[in-house]
């Protein structure tokens, strides 16, 4: 994919706007993040982008494609890991090929050849409870990743983990992304995740909500551990602070 | 170590309770405190039970015969009544009133209709067993349909599936062990009404053959036959549970998890 644009987007529920002439896009190979307090309607946006949602006005455009209210396009992480406890690993993972119409054993085997890279070998007939957080977390992003290796849409994925899993997490995140190039739009509420993750930020705020302003992350990549205690990474978090509150 | 005593002692405490009555009621009719031609002792349904074994077993090949038929028949209904129910909300609202509704008939109110309208054969038999069997299992399945998450059928929908993808991969699945729960119950009603209705009329099984014992005042044979009807309902449901377990093995790992955990 080369761009992904969301224009003018605007959902009400009941009547209510709860998200309000919201325009964002998204680069090939970027990380953007969405931030913004709880119910300030990031999780709706999502929803319209993903196709399952369909909004009160504007539209969603992949590569020029109008794909507004068309699910199966772009590849879509819930706010929980949503694996199938009846499932194992492989086959949890495995699923958005066999939902395209893959042989389940085919779908195994183009699976299999990710585990590594994951940090997932072993667990592959293991079922989901047997899996620590972040474990769970890597296995849901890959299966987001083996749906589409083009635009991935995350929804809180580290927010369940403890803070020091959440930093590992990141490392290997970026890491990964050095190799796998997936344009990744991510949501969260924890402004130092934006900061070290993204390229650029769209700061939410307000009811209803809307794009208060976009934050520019003009670092390189991959951040060093420094980063995290640096001159520009507290400028950048003031700055945020500063526009939310 | 006092840990250990404490759960074998939780294990067979059910054991000791039903020795402890065993007891009790062998004396109760060995002393004659209770007359012998009422309630022969545990004793004598032992050996009532044994002089009979070829003949009950016959007959119990008969009822056994019925019942899994009925209740594969009624497994199957139910499981399509609750699949069209759950693709068609229109037949939920409209049939599901009306389902509840056979349910407060009584088994034993229908039974003799049955066999006024299809004779004293296998079907009147097989037909009671269904009607009673098929609700256990559309009301589990049922339950389990409505009970999914809904964020996990969006996410199947988010990566493009149609709505059969949705039933394989999510519904049906996690609706399993409603369904076991369920057969559960059918399996032991699928005896109990191949019972009842072979006391209205028929040649063959163990409801046959307790009519016929009732007719001689056969109290032993009597109490044989009730325990031996328990018994096997007891075993077809361990049956189930071995099932599930072979089914569903994620479910059960997740059980011993939670056990070594304590
Ligand atoms: N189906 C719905 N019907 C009515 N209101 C809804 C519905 N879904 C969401 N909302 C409302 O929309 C608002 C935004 O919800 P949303 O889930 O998008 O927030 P969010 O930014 O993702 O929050 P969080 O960070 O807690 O996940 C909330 O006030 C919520 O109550
Ligand atoms: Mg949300």
């Amino acid at each position: 994919m080369d761009k992904l644009i969301a224009k003018n987007i605007t959902v009400s529920y009941e009547g209510a706007n709860i998200i309000e002439d919201i325009s964002i896009e998204l680069n090939k190979g970027e990380i953007v993040c969405l931030l913004g307090v709880s119910g300030v309607g990031k999780t709706t946006l999502f929803n319209v982008i993903s196709g399952l949602l369909n909004p009160d006005e504007g539209i969603v455009e992949l590569d020029g494609r109008n794909i507004t209210g068309k699910a199966g396009n772009v590849s879509y992480m819930l706010q929980k890991d949503m694996l199938m406890p009846y499932k194992t690993i492989i086959d949890n993972v495995s699923l958005p090929l066999v939902i395209r119409g893959e042989k389940k054993s085919k779908a195994r085997d183009i699976t299999a050849k990710y585990f590594q890279e994951f940090g997932l070998e072993g667990t592959e007939k293991k079922y989901p409870f047997q899996l620590s957080g972040g474990m769970r977390q890597r296995a849901a992003l890959l299966r987001t990743y083996l749906f589409s290796d083009q635009v991935a849409l995350l929804d809180e994925p580290f927010s369940a983990l403890d803070s020091i899993t959440k930093s590992v997490m990141h490392e290997w995140y970026l890491q990964v992304m050095k190799q796998i190039r997936l344009s990744t739009l991510l949501i969260t509420h924890d402004i130092d995740e934006a900061i070290i993750l993204s390229d650029r930020i769209y700061v939410m705020a307000g009811k209803p909500g809307r794009i208060k302003e976009e934050v520019i992350i003009d670092e390189p990549k991959p951040r060093d551990k420094d980063f995290k205690v640096s001159e520009s990474f507290i400028k950048y978090k003031r700055h945020i602070l500063s526009i939310l509150m | 170590m006092k840990k250990k005593f404490l759960s074998i002692i939780n294990k067979i405490s059910s054991f000791i309770v039903i020795f402890a009555i065993l007891i009790l009621w062998q004396i109760l009719s060995a002393t004659g405190i209770v007359p012998k031609f009422m309630l022969p002792s545990p004793v004598d349904v032992v050996m009532a039970f044994i002089g009979d074994f070829p003949l009950l077993m016959q007959h119990a090949a008969t009822t056994l015969t019925e019942a899994f038929l009925g209740l594969m028949i009624g497994t199957l209904l139910g499981f399509a009544i609750a699949v069209i129910m759950d693709y068609y909300p229109i037949a939920y609202k409209s049939v599901y009133p009306l389902m509840v509704l056979t349910q407060t008939v009584p088994t034993v109110a229908i039974a003799p209709l049955l066999v006024l309208w299809m004779g004293y054969g296998l079907l009147p038999k097989v037909t009671l067993i269904v009607l009673t069997t098929f609700f256990p299992i559309a009301i589990g399945l049922l339950d389990g349909f409505h009970t999914v998450d809904p964020d996990s059928i969006n996410l199947l929908k988010a990566m493009g599936a149609n709505r059969l993808q949705v039933f394989t991969h999510i519904k049906l699945p996690s609706s399993l062990s409603h369904f076991f729960a369920g057969l559960k119950i059918s399996v032991s009603y699928s005896v109990v009404a191949a019972v009842i209705s072979e006391w209205l009329g028929g040649f063959y099984g163990l409801g046959v053959y307790m009519t016929r014992v009732r007719k001689s005042y056969s109290f032993d044979k009597m109490f044989a036959v009730i325990f031996f009807i328990s018994l096997i309902s007891l075993l077809l449901m361990l049956g189930v549970t071995l099932l599930k377990d072979a089914v569903m093995p994620w479910d059960r790992s997740k059980k011993t998890e939670r056990k070594n955990q304590i």
